[in-house]
């Protein structure tokens, strides 16, 4: 019997990076138990002798000739950008402030 | 005239009757007098269109030998990326976007000089079944406005039964352009995986996503099937080998002497007593149109549901990590001194529905250490053994059949609070894209209980489209021959304005 407590999903919610209320912790442990209890069946049938299938193609390190081709001018690049400054992304401070 | 079939308003405009600014217009004022209520469509690309349409009139005044389907309209699901038009995918964290590039499947269709009307509804990311997933709201199936009109892609079927489009492009990760098609009276194909480009195509799960055509018809659908797929290098997974002479097979439509596989794990229990009728009548007819009827078994296409929950929502897991409010989208929290970890997590709390948000943790659960084999590691195998089930159905017959879905059209909110549930109107058609293999459904009449569409699903190997479209002509045929008339004339005239 497989079950995600709301702190497991809290956890879960943070490697995601999606805030989550109280509420919603508590319903989605909820239903991830009922869910997670239905797809462990694949480990029926899941022997150690069958090889896994990542892909329905088999491919393997698809080339193509490395030529340069027109690609978008900045403001392009930056006409969906939620923030902009000085034709760049402007984004929220990512490290943390220095001493 | 928005009732013919593309290829016979191709007819039209090409023997100079009708224009494709005439015909665009009689789209749009559909559009107009009945998207209210059956909502198709998150954006009417009204200026876009017609401009399309005037510049393909001209070119046909010049003498320019144009695309089979040039000047027909089409509405395209708003997974697919246009330049310039609002795309969404359904989510609030991608609204108002409007995309710098067109996705290769757009591309084709305006080299096609194929007129796209606009953007239609769909489940959130294309996770879902009924479109109620989507963050602007349903869409009512035109067969009764209170049901659903399948998912993800219900936005292109409801279009088409509507009569608000000829044509229409949809995506298939798990059955969202075969189950809308079945529930809608509509005929929807998932190519081959890699038959289709998915450049511009919104990732929910690579590995399993194709676009594929959309329409009233088994011919119209061979016709937009030719005009989208092909290799595409700027798809590293499209695949380098000739088209499938699809249109071809939809013109023939001859069964003789072919091995039609019955697939016996796919009927029975669990499966509404109308669909079973529609399902051995066509069987029927087929048998009469001179196919072989035989049984066919894949034990584990029972694991297949269980499998698609751990491997779609895995890979959308890490697909979706690209929304993260720097670059494009929505972006919530950027207050003095947010960090962007805060402004990320409020981000993709707003932005992203409860269904995203569900598969977005069992997939970050699923590719977890210490879970990782258990679960998706599990599930990766399961696909190994549902492509040997395939292979070893498809040395005794040429094509393989089933039900599409286990039942009709849904009530809106019916299964809504019940994701288990939900999730098993897709039993019929995750098989296929487990394995990477091309899918058809196509109308095979109405449930007697309860009058609504019920769709037969249609399997061929890999890079053999071109079976499935002869098969679904015949069947096609065979059924129009017993109704008198296509089957959308059965469906309820719509009230409009």
């Amino acid at each position: 019997m497989s079950s995600l407590s709301s702190d497991d999903v809290a956890n879960l919610a943070r490697l995601a990076r999606i805030q989550m209320s109280e509420e919603e912790l508590v319903s989605f442990s909820n239903e991830f138990t009922v869910i997670l209890n239905a797809v462990a069946r694949v480990q029926e049938v899941a022997g150690a002798d069958v090889e896994p299938t990542s892909h329905p193609l088999p491919l393997r390190n698809v080339f193509r000739p490395d030529v340069v081709v027109p690609s978008f001018t900045p403001k392009e690049a930056l006409s969906g950008a939620p923030a902009q400054e000085e034709s760049r992304f402007r984004v929220p401070q990512i490290l943390g402030e220095e001493a | 005239m928005i009732r013919l079939s593309a290829s016979e308003m191709a007819a039209k405009l090409a023997n100079g009757e009708t224009t494709s600014v005439e015909l665009t217009q009689a789209h749009l004022d559909r559009i107009a007098d009945v998207d209210t209520d059956v909502h198709a469509f998150l954006f009417v690309d009204t200026e876009g269109a017609l401009a399309q349409a005037a510049a393909v009139d001209a070119k046909r005044a010049a003498g320019a030998k144009l695309a089979p389907l040039a000047g027909v309209p089409l509405a395209l699901k708003d997974v697919m990326t246009q330049k310039g038009v609002p795309t969404t995918a359904g989510s609030k964290i991608l609204e108002g976007w409007r995309p710098p590039y067109d996705s290769t499947v757009v591309t084709h269709l305006k080299n096609n000089d194929i007129v796209i009307l606009g953007k239609t509804n769909m489940d959130e990311f294309a996770m879902g079944s009924s479109t109620e997933n989507s963050a602007y709201g349903p869409t009512h199936n035109p067969w009764d406005l209170t049901r659903i009109p399948g998912g993800s892609s219900g936005g292109s079927s409801a279009a088409l039964a509507a009569f608000e489009a000829p044509l229409a492009i949809g995506t298939d990760t798990g059955g969202s352009i075969r189950q809308p098609a079945a529930v809608t009276g509509t005929v929807g194909v998932k190519p081959t995986y890699g038959g289709v480009s998915r450049f511009g195509l919104i990732a929910f799960s690579s590995s399993l996503d194709q676009a594929g055509p959309c329409a009233r018809s088994v011919l119209d659908a061979a016709l937009l099937h030719e005009a989208i797929a092909g290799h595409d290098p700027k798809d590293s997974t499209s695949i380098n080998a000739p088209v499938p002479q699809v249109v071809a097979a939809a013109n023939s439509g001859d069964v003789k002497g072919m091995k039609i596989g019955v697939v016996k794990e796919l009927n029975g229990d669990g499966y509404q007593s109308g669909v079973r009728t529609r399902f051995e009548e066509s069987l029927e007819l087929l048998a009469a149109a001179g196919a072989e009827i035989v049984e066919v078994s894949a034990p584990n296409f029972e694991y297949a549901l269980a499998a698609y929950y751990l491997i779609a929502p895995s890979e959308c897991s890490s697909n979706l990590a690209r929304f993260d409010a720097m670059r494009y989208g929505l972006r919530v929290g950027d207050v003095d001194g947010a960090s962007a970890e805060s402004v990320m997590n409020l981000t993709r709390e707003v932005g992203f529905g409860r269904e995203v948000k569900r598969r977005i943790i069992l997939g970050t659960y699923a590719l977890s250490s210490g879970y990782y084999d258990a679960y998706y590691g599990s599930a990766q195998k399961v696909r190994t053994l549902i492509t040997q089930d395939f292979n070893k159905a498809f040395e005794k017959c040429d094509v393989m059949v089933s039900p599409t879905c286990p039942t009709t059209a849904f009530k809106i909110g019916e299964k809504s609070n019940d994701p288990i549930a939900m999730y098993l109107n897709d039993i019929a058609t995750i098989p296929v894209n487990m394995a990477g293999i091309g899918g058809m459904s196509l109308p095979s009449g109405l449930a007697p209980e309860d009058g609504l569409p019920v769709g037969f699903q249609i399997m061929a190997p890999a890079m053999a489209d071109q079976r499935m479209y002869l098969v679904g002509a015949a069947l096609e045929a065979a059924l129009l021959t017993k109704w008198g008339a296509p089957l959308l004339s059965q469906a309820p005239v719509l009230a409009g304005k």
